[in-house]
């Protein structure tokens, strides 16, 4: 089903959205926030520049964007899959749960802040362009995935502030300089690649770019040192 | 080894005359105070790990025991306290910050205990509660402005969604991890019983617990923890945590050990890992960032929740709670700076936030002044320690309050202030499996129902002594209060009179 989004509030968008059946298309979509919040089993391809807190809550459904989208994309989302064939804004992926999110461009601040993962449920982020300041901070688990693609540094500063579980992949000749103590930083060995070739095999499927390109890189694992940061902070009184 | 500056607060007393050393204090105590001499045939115990929790005195068949304030003192001196000096020892050997819980336990004033009550006398008639009906009813939610009608005249329903409360008292938020699982299931059953509603916290909700959905409101925080689509269906309001009296301004920190298999799994987060909480939500710097939070929450359970924005009560607390009424929000929750925590750093529990009774009446104030009362309903917390307390915030203008410290206290916590440490020997705060099951969920809920009952028939009595039969009619009622004891200042925020004026 094909909705025109021109002109029209969230509400009514996501009322038609929840109404339509498995498939809705959206056209001209003009930043109208929270679509696809908290729906599962939905595929939703978006032309246009949806608003912020896409696919939040995200239960299952998969949503393809045609255009950027802002901020917040996927926050707390649990199942399901983002594409979106531009950039994204800030706080991409918060505190994800599951599922994973595509990113062609570039993501803003706090991308992967607070991702999580329990036993077989570990949630990806991949981002094919750079990613802005503290990328991945507390996070707690989960894999965030950023190739560099056109880029002069992967990611901006502070990446990993607080960072206490899960792993963080940056393509490039050399870490940042400005790691955090409690970050272990390490060059990405065969098992290590081995680790996400699929998730490097879906990102240049989708956005139809070269792996051989990709694989022609070092790579560099953050993972923390420590699941308990605040160990040493306190004494009981 | 070094010098150990702390001489022990607590010594245990033991009447050997009545121990008949059948080991059951040893047996209890999860510090480890109580030991056996088999030589000499004695208990004897080790005073410094003594968290005066009262656990082996209530539970010695003999009363052979008791707690005593140790009578070794420093040097007398108004400014530097005992506790100050040891404070200063423990951050002296350690280098680490403070870290206390429970409630603010400093002399600050208490404006509840200086606040009084009216009373009905030949004017007007006082009522029976016993006799006539007393309504406590109250609906929780945004108020529609004006009724709508049809064409034909029909009124249109456009009322938001609301909780209804048979008492205005609600279980506040404490979440799986800081609390046990005995703890949260009476709490979830009492709620179920009383017709009122408990609150998750940020802990997620463990899966046997679903069945409480409809008495529960579940809490998002800036960790996220336990929160998916099922949780948010689950809760039947979802409160934004932004805030906490007793730690205003910082997050959360469970420590990895208090991270156990269920724990773990309610909150999706590997065992023994951190659960941090930042201090801000990464995504809310403004009311039009909250806003945002508030609507994809409502957005993602078709509008048929209210939600909840807990703040902690804060200098500016009236402009933020204004700013919050118009963030969509249903329901401000204010938190003041006596509530409770299972851990906060002492420096800002002891230090920072403002009382309750003052942020609650500013807050009532400027929201009437400003026209958007009905917009949001107002529930406290932060030290409701009585029925008369419950009184006296309804009349500042509360739609009802939160408990917190005063359910726990219902369950056998003795207020050792020692959640912390993890080893609550009532199996409170704790999640050793020998410790929680000290707690049976049968009795605490029990425990927990009676309390509520008799506050509701203390409210009833002293709202038909107002000549009061609707706790309606008492919301923001405050020439139902008197102060005395306070200044004039005091007095023109908390919007009273003085007693006999």
């Amino acid at each position: 089903m094909n909705i025109n989004a021109a002109g029209m509030h969230f509400k009514d968008l996501n009322e038609q959205i929840k109404a339509a059946g498995k498939e809705a298309v959206i056209d001209h979509c003009m930043g109208q926030r929270y679509i696809g919040s908290g729906l599962a089993g939905k595929e939703i391809v978006i032309h246009g520049t949806p608003g912020n807190a896409l696919g939040a809550y995200l239960d299952g459904s998969i949503i393809t964007v045609y255009g950027n989208a802002q901020d917040a994309t996927g926050d707390t989302m649990n199942d399901g899959a983002i594409y979106i064939a531009g950039s994204s804004g800030d706080a991409t992926g918060y505190a994800m749960r599951g599922g994973k999110i595509f990113v062609k461009g570039d993501v803003g601040y706090r991308a992967g802040i607070h991702m999580k993962e329990y036993k077989e449920k570990s949630p990806v982020l991949v981002i094919g362009g750079a990613a802005g300041s503290f990328l991945g901070e507390y996070q707690a688990g989960g894999t965030i995935i950023v190739l560099g693609l056109g880029r002069k540094r992967p990611v901006g500063n502070f990446c990993g502030m607080g960072m206490h579980g899960g792993r963080i992949y940056l393509r490039c000749q050399a870490p940042p300089a400005d790691l955090p103590r409690q970050i272990i930083v390490k060059k990405a060995e065969k098992e290590d690649r081995k680790a996400i070739e699929a998730y490097i095999r879906e990102f240049c499927e989708v956005f139809e770019c070269s792996e051989k390109t990709i694989w022609d890189s070092d790579f560099y694992v953050l993972r923390p040192d420590s699941k308990n940061p605040y160990h040493q902070l306190y004494t009981q009184n | 080894m070094g010098i150990n500056y702390l001489y022990p607060d607590y010594e245990v007393v033991r009447n050997s005359g009545r121990c008949i050393a059948c080991r059951v204090c040893e047996r209890q105590c999860a510090n480890e105070v109580h030991a056996f001499d088999e030589e000499m045939n004695v208990m004897r115990s080790d005073d410094a790990k003594c968290v005066n929790c009262h656990r082996c005195v209530s539970l010695c068949p003999t009363r052979a025991l008791k707690i005593v304030k140790t009578d070794h003192t420093f040097k007398e001196n108004a400014n530097w306290t005992g506790e100050t000096i040891k404070e200063l020892y423990r951050q002296a050997g350690t280098g680490g910050v403070l870290l206390s819980s429970m409630g603010n336990p400093q002399p600050y004033p208490v404006y509840w205990d200086r606040l009084l009550i009216n009373a009905s006398q030949v004017t007007n008639p006082s009522i029976d509660p016993l006799r006539e009906p007393m309504e406590t009813r109250t609906y929780l939610g945004k108020k529609p402005e004006r009724i709508l009608r049809d064409q034909n005249g029909e009124i249109a329903y456009n009322l938001p969604p609301q909780l209804t409360l048979n008492v205005p008292i609600m279980f506040s938020a404490m979440s799986y991890g800081s609390i046990s699982y005995n703890a949260h299931e009476s709490l979830a059953r009492a709620a179920r019983e009383l017709g009122t509603f408990y609150n998750t916290g940020e802990g997620g909700l463990h899966e046997d617990f679903y069945e409480y959905s409809a008495n529960t409101i579940v809490q998002v925080a800036s960790g996220r923890f336990g929160v998916h689509k099922d949780y948010l269906n689950a809760g039947a309001a979802i409160e934004i945590k932004m805030g906490q009296g007793a730690k205003p301004g910082i997050g959360g920190h469970l420590p990895g050990q208090k991270i156990v298999d269920d724990v773990s799994r309610t909150r999706m987060i590997p065992e023994g890992s951190d659960a941090i909480s930042p201090a801000p939500h990464h995504d809310i710097y403004s009311i039009e960032d909250l806003r945002q939070l508030v609507y994809s929450l409502k957005e993602a359970t078709d509008y048929k929740k209210p939600i909840i924005v807990k703040i902690a009560a804060v200098h500016n607390v009236a402009a933020i709670a204004s700013g919050v009424a118009r963030s969509g929000a249903d329901i401000i929750a204010i938190d003041g700076f006596r509530g409770g925590t299972g851990a906060a750093p002492t420096r800002i529990r002891d230090n920072v936030g403002i009382p309750i009774e003052l942020a609650l009446a500013s807050v009532d104030a400027r929201l009437r002044d400003e026209g958007i009362r009905n917009h949001v309903s107002i529930v406290v917390g932060g030290s409701i320690r009585s029925s008369a307390d419950v009184v006296k915030a309804i009349a500042l203008g509360a739609d009802a309050v939160y408990i917190a410290t005063g359910a726990l206290l219902a369950l056998g916590c003795h207020l050792c202030r020692s959640c912390q440490a993890g080893k609550c020997n009532w199996g409170i705060a704790t999640q050793e499996p020998e410790l929680v099951k000290r707690l049976n969920p049968d009795v605490g809920s029990e425990r927990l129902q009676n309390l509520v009952h008799a506050w509701e028939h203390e409210i009833k009595e002293m709202m038909g002594g107002m000549g009061i039969n609707s706790i309606e009619a008492l919301k923001g009622n405050r020439l139902m209060l008197r102060g005395i004891g306070l200044n004039e200042k005091e007095l023109s925020i908390l919007g009273v009179k003085y007693a006999g004026e």
